[in-house]
């Protein structure tokens, strides 16, 4: 893939990594998340999953931090550093997979609604301005409670109730895309619908949609965590929010348990935070009104 | 507008009656995009509570031994063997007349049992929005004039630290931080002290903690708004102006750049309702504090479908009357949108 229009799109990258690297809070927020991850996939490597059984923990219920845990341990005496390394693994999973299909819907529908005229594009923009009013939380735990709990009930709750932030977005930058005059050549050749969407359109698009993507894995995931505490999570596997919903529950933190509550809740800030970060680097980058100010 | 310039009183007159048709309609339209989102709300709860379970009656036993009597008791309850559009009329011409079914864990009509939890809800939301508008404009407003100094770095970065903190987190941590200086759950002390102002700081230091939790995380959202909201407005020229006529920069900021940029903050504040409410659920059960997101949190034991549905019908339409108000709002506020 050598085109003229590919080389120009690979220099338009560079340039907005060497931009991007300017902005300390995202790069910082970048790194923390690649380490994040790289160490998420690796836990069964680095740990021993074995710790995670109820039946077989060695430690004794609710020790504060000590040599041998170094976070002390939970109501049933497992490791608190273990069971946050592992939650690690369904909070990122839940957040990826929730922001995939929440920003595939929100892009396939803003992109239709903008593109094509007339009612279909009417109905379309109504049900989004109507899914973007109602709180979306509500409609996750509505979701939750009637289907069977497990991790991909939760994806589906959140990725079916977020889209509508990326919709409108995505249909206002195509709008503004398809009133430039190099659509109307594209029109006028004879381009039909797919390959004005597939050529010009999404190519426009992405980077906005990936700006917006960061920014949705961050409340993907706090959406994630409060089901979870909200006890409408997968009840086979250690998530953050189960955790927490455990520390509450069990009387740990009436009984001022603080180290069965900072790391789960702690290792959800820093994530969110990663990804806020680098979603608004990324939009200052990509929107050149931000940019101007500066 | 046009009109006016060049007639006499009768043109104005002219004017003032289209103005006042236009605004008519602009009123019917947005009242009656709203009573369609009802209309939708009210599909929905049907939609999320009694076909996607598929059988409302084994989602709600799912957890617990139940006798064949009292499955067939449920089953005569709530109509499910009934055909689904005789079941949907069922529901909807009850949701009119403002019954909401019986709630299957507690065994009492929901519509008495969310007015009873109402009160609580709305005192929590309405103290802790007023407040985090207050400190969000505050604070957005001195960040955004003062654009890269430590005051603007600080909290900004403190705003954006709060915004990825999960609520309910935020309120364990409180809980565990301040063990014992304020209750832990309820709303008022078992033994309630007599005279009303003695109930009413009672009251209030029980809603303390909720309070502060859920304002910790919605203050950030105005204060970000405030502040890029007045960036926008900083390379006015009608600032450039007024600072030429000689005023001081607080008079330029208070008289000529905030009324611009506060538009769209006041209306994120209606618009945001939705994500407050989305807030209580996770606080109020957190602090047992007795309203409708500890009755939410109560009713996803069973689940209690019929209370979940009364539950997600009232907040969901209340989301939709705000929206309309903001939207009406915007209108009052900004002629622009008046002119348009």
């Amino acid at each position: 893939m050598t085109s003229p229009a590919w080389q120009r799109r690979r220099t338009a990258a560079t340039d907005l990594w060497r931009e991007f690297r300017g902005n300390r809070g995202g790069l910082a927020g970048l790194c923390v998340l690649a380490a994040i991850v790289v160490l998420a996939v690796l836990a069964p490597l680095i740990t021993d999953e074995s710790g995670l059984d109820v039946i077989s923990a060695t430690g004794t219920p609710l020790q504060p931090p000590s040599g041998e845990y170094w976070l002390g341990t939970d109501v049933d005496g497992r490791s608190v550093l273990l069971l946050t390394f592992w939650g690690a693994r369904v909070s990122l999973l839940v957040g990826f997979a929730a922001t995939v299909l929440s920003v595939f819907i929100g892009t396939l529908v803003g992109i239709v609604a903008a593109h094509f005229q007339g009612w279909p594009s009417a109905v379309l923009l109504r049900v989004t301005d109507f899914f973007l009013v109602l709180p979306s939380l509500v409609l996750a735990i509505a979701l939750s409670s009637v289907l069977t709990k497990g991790i991909w009930t939760i994806v589906l709750a959140i990725g079916v109730t977020s889209w509508p932030s990326t919709a409108r977005l995505v249909r206002a930058q195509t709008l503004t895309i398809e009133s430039r005059p190099y659509i109307e050549r594209a029109k006028a050749l004879g381009g039909g619908h797919a390959h004005l969407i597939g050529k010009h359109v999404l190519p426009a698009v992405l980077p906005l949609v990936l700006a917006n993507t960061t920014l949705v894995v961050g409340s993907s995931i706090i959406a994630e965590s409060t089901l979870s505490f909200l006890g409408l999570g997968d009840p086979t596997s250690v998530s953050w929010g189960s955790m927490l919903q455990t520390a509450l529950s069990s009387g740990a933190v009436t009984a001022g348990a603080w180290w069965y509550l900072l790391p789960p809740g702690l290792a959800i800030v820093v994530i969110v935070l990663s990804f806020t970060l680098v979603g608004r680097a990324l939009e200052t980058v990509l929107n050149p009104r931000l940019k101007a100010g500066r | 507008m046009t009109t006016s310039t060049t007639g006499g009183p009768p043109a104005a007159d002219l004017d003032e009656r289209r103005a006042g048709t236009s605004t008519a309609r602009f009123v019917a339209g947005k009242a009656g995009g709203a009573l369609a989102s009802l209309v939708f709300v009210m599909v929905l709860g049907f939609l999320l509570f009694r076909m996607i379970p598929g059988d409302p009656v084994a989602t709600m036993t799912r957890d617990r031994p139940t006798s064949p009597e009292q499955l067939a008791q449920l089953r005569e309850r709530l109509g499910v063997d009934e055909p689904l559009w005789r079941q949907f009329l069922d529901y909807a011409l009850g949701l009119l007349s403002g019954d909401l079914g019986t709630s299957y864990l507690y065994n009492r009509p929901v519509a008495t049992m969310i007015g009873e939890r109402l009160w609580p809800t709305v005192l929590l939301v309405g103290t802790a929005t007023v407040l985090a508008v207050a400190l969000g404009m505050w604070l957005g407003i001195r960040a955004a004039w003062k654009r890269d100094s430590a005051f603007d770095r600080v909290h900004t970065g403190v705003a954006l630290t709060l915004w990825s903190v999960p609520q309910f987190w935020l309120g364990l941590l409180l809980l565990i931080a301040t063990q014992g200086l304020f209750p832990s759950r309820g709303m008022r002390s078992p033994d309630l002290p007599e005279g009303f102002l003695a109930q009413t700081l009672d009251v209030a230091w029980h809603l303390t903690l909720p309070c502060v939790t859920l304002l910790a995380v919605i203050y950030a959202q105005y204060m970000l708004v405030m502040r890029s909201s007045l960036l926008e407005e900083m390379g006015s020229e009608y600032l450039t102006t007024a600072r030429a006529k000689g005023l001081r920069d607080d008079l330029v900021r208070r008289r000529h750049a905030v009324p611009n940029a506060l538009l769209p903050a006041v209306t994120l504040v209606f618009l945001q309702f939705g994500m407050v409410v989305s807030g209580t659920v996770t606080v109020e059960a957190v602090f047992s504090w007795p309203g409708l997101g500890l009755l939410t949190y109560d009713a996803l034991r069973g689940p209690d479908l019929p209370l979940l549905q009364g539950v997600f019908v009232v907040l969901a339409g209340s989301v939709i009357v705000m929206n309309l108000l903001a939207e009406l709002l915007y209108r009052v506020l900004d002629p622009r949108v008046r002119a348009a």
